[in-house]
C-alpha cells in the first residue's frame, strides 16, 4: 500500500450471477421460521460443507417489522457470499416470497414446506437439494476482481476509550484510502451517535442527506430511546462493559465511535435497516441498533461482504455469511484475548505506530481475509445471525 | 518518545486517557496530546486503571468537562487536577 493511498489493490473473490462480489462461498440452509429451524440443522448436519442460519422469528409478525424481516432473509440469502440457498418454511407461501426474492439476484435457490409433509420428508427432499448446491459450489474459481468491487461494513463493540483513540481511527484510516478508489462502506448506530450528532450531521455529502441523517437519528432518539426508557440507560448505553473500560458517557462514546469515518469521507445516503445501497461507490449510514450481532447481520442483508470490527474491551462477535475482522489498540485486550484479534494497533497507545499505518495494517488484512483467510471470529465458530424486531407479533 | 503515560485528543480537553497498565498515584506521567503532538507533564494523584480518564485541571461540579475538544458531559462533584473521572464524578447530559 503506497502512502498516497492510490495503488491498485485487487482481491480474489467470486462472481455471482448478478455481477456482484463474494469473498465467501456458502451454501446456506435458511428457515423462514423458528419453527423450521430443526429441519434447517438436520439438513446442514447431513449435508457437509452447507450451514443453517437458525433464528428466532417469521411467525405473526406484520407491517414494517414484517417488511424489515423479508428485507433482511432475503438480503442474508441474495449476500455474494452465498453461492446458493436451501429455504424451509413451515408453510409454503411465505417460503416462497423468500425464494422469489433470492431468486431475482439470478443464484440458486428452492424452497420446501413442511406442513403436510413432517420434517423427516422435509430434510430428506432439502437435503437432496443442498447436496446438489453445495457440490456445484465446490467446483466455482475465484477470479481477481479490482478493490472497487469489495463492500466493507464497519461497527465497533465493547468500546473503550482505547477505540476512539486507536482502532476506530485505523478503520476511518480504511475508509479514507478506499472510499475514493471506489468502495462501497457503511456505517450505523443510530442512538450511539447521540452527543456528537452534530458532527455526522456535518459528514453528510450534501445538506439534504444531512437532514435526512438527522431526522433519522432524532426519531431513533424520540420513538426508541425517550419513549421506552426507565432511567439514564447508565448500563445499556454505554454499557457496563464499556465502562468497565473506561467511557463515562453517551457522548464521549459517541465521538469515539465516530471515529470509524475518518476525515476526509462523507455519506452519500441515508439506508433503512438492511437497505441494499443504491447510489453506487461511497459511504452510507445505516439506521441501526448499536447492538453488534444485530448491527453486523443488518449490514450483511444489505449486501456487505466483509465487515470491519474495533473492539477495546474484546467483543467476540461474528456472522455467519459475512468475515467479522477485530481490530484491537487496548494492548490488556491484544494480551488476554488475543485468539479473537485480527489486527493489533495497540503500538498507537505507545506511539511506536501511526493512525496511517494502522490503516495500511487494517487494508491488509481486509484485502487478505477477503482472499479467504478465515478471520478469528470465523476460526472460532462465531455465527452470531440476529434479526432486528421493530415491535411484538400480532 | 518514550511510550506516554496518557493521551490527550485536542489541546481544549479537559481530560486525557490512561493508556498504560498498573498506573500508580503520584506518577510523573508523560502526556501527549494527539492532536498536535505536543508533550508535557502530570502528577497522577489516584491509581487509576488503564482507558480511565485523569482530570488536566481542577475541575469543578456543574462544568461542561472536554474530550476531542468536544463536550463529554457535566462534573457532578470537583475533581481535582490529576484525580480519575468517571461515573462518580462525571455525568451524560443526555437521557
Amino acid at each position: 500500500m503506497a502512502e498516497n493511498g492510490k495503488s491498485n489493490l485487487h482481491f480474489n473473490g467470486y462472481r455471482r450471477e448478478n455481477g456482484r462480489v463474494g469473498v465467501r462461498n456458502h451454501v446456506v440452509i435458511l428457515p423462514l421460521d423458528d419453527l423450521s429451524n430443526a429441519a434447517c440443522e438436520a439438513v446442514a448436519n447431513n449435508i457437509k460443507g452447507t450451514m443453517a442460519l437458525p433464528h428466532a422469528y417469521g411467525r405473526l409478525q406484520f407491517g414494517a417489522d414484517l417488511e424489515l424481516f423479508f428485507r433482511t432473509i432475503i438480503g442474508t440469502g441474495t449476500n455474494p457470499n452465498v453461492a446458493a440457498v436451501v429455504v424451509i418454511g413451515i408453510e409454503e407461501g411465505w417460503s416462497k416470497r423468500v425464494t422469489d426474492g433470492i431468486a431475482k439476484s439470478g443464484k440458486p435457490v428452492t424452497g420446501f414446506g413442511i406442513e403436510g409433509h413432517g420434517d423427516l420428508m422435509t430434510v430428506a427432499k432439502a437435503a437432496r437439494a443442498a447436496k446438489d448446491y453445495v457440490q456445484w459450489a465446490s467446483e466455482l474459481k475465484r477470479e481477481e476482481c479490482d478493490i472497487s468491487e469489495l463492500w466493507v461494513s464497519t461497527k465497533c463493540g465493547e468500546s473503550d476509550t482505547t477505540t476512539g483513540l486507536a482502532s476506530c481511527p485505523a478503520v476511518g484510516n480504511m475508509y479514507d484510502k478506499l472510499i475514493p478508489q471506489g468502495l462501497y462502506g457503511v456505517f450505523g448506530e443510530t442512538s450511539e451517535i447521540t452527543g456528537a450528532e452534530h458532527l455526522a450531521k456535518a459528514r453528510a455529502a450534501s445538506p439534504e442527506i444531512g437532514e435526512k441523517w438527522f431526522k433519522t437519528w432524532q426519531a431513533y432518539e424520540d420513538e426508541v430511546i425517550q419513549a421506552h426508557k426507565t432511567d439514564d440507560l447508565s448500563e445499556s448505553q454505554p454499557t457496563k462493559g464499556n465502562i468497565a473500560g473506561g467511557l463515562t458517557t453517551i457522548e464521549e462514546k459517541a465521538l469515539g465511535n465516530l471515529e470509524k469515518i475518518g476525515r476526509t469521507c462523507k455519506y452519500i445516503d441515508v439506508l433503512e435497516p438492511a437497505e441494499a445501497p443504491a447510489r453506487g461507490p461511497g459511504l452510507y449510514y445505516m439506521d441501526t441498533s448499536s447492538a453488534a450481532a444485530e448491527c453486523v447481520t443488518l449490514m450483511a442483508a444489505a449486501g456487505y461482504v466483509v465487515h470491519t470490527f474495533p473492539t477495546g474491551q474484546g467483543n467476540v462477535i461474528g456472522n455467519p455469511i459475512v468475515p467479522v475482522i477485530k481490530i484491537s489498540g487496548n494492548p490488556r485486550t491484544v494480551r488476554t484475548m488475543s485468539e479473537h484479534v485480527d489486527v493489533d494497533v495497540s503500538g498507537i497507545l505507545r506511539r511506536e505506530m501511526t493512525i496511517p499505518q494502522a490503516g495500511d495494517a487494517l487494508i491488509e488484512m481486509v484485502v487478505r481475509t477477503a482472499n479467504g483467510r478465515l478471520s478469528a471470529a470465523e476460526a472460532l465458530g462465531h455465527r452470531e445471525f440476529v434479526m432486528t424486531k421493530l415491535y411484538r407479533s400480532a | 518518545m518514550t511510550a506516554p503515560h496518557l493521551l490527550v485528543h485536542d489541546p481544549k480537553d479537559t481530560v486525557g486517557v490512561v493508556v498504560v497498565e498498573g498506573l500508580k498515584a503520584g506518577t510523573d506521567m508523560t502526556c501527549v496530546i494527539t492532536a498536535n503532538d505536543t508533550a508535557f507533564n502530570l502528577i497522577s494523584r489516584m491509581d487509576v486503571p488503564i482507558g480511565h480518564k485523569i482530570a488536566l485541571t481542577d475541575i469543578k461540579a456543574g462544568d461542561t468537562v472536554w474530550k476531542y475538544g468536544q463536550d463529554i458531559g457535566k462534573a457532578v462533584a470537583s475533581i481535582g487536577k490529576g484525580e480519575h473521572v468517571h461515573v462518580h464524578n462525571l455525568k451524560t447530559k443526555r437521557w
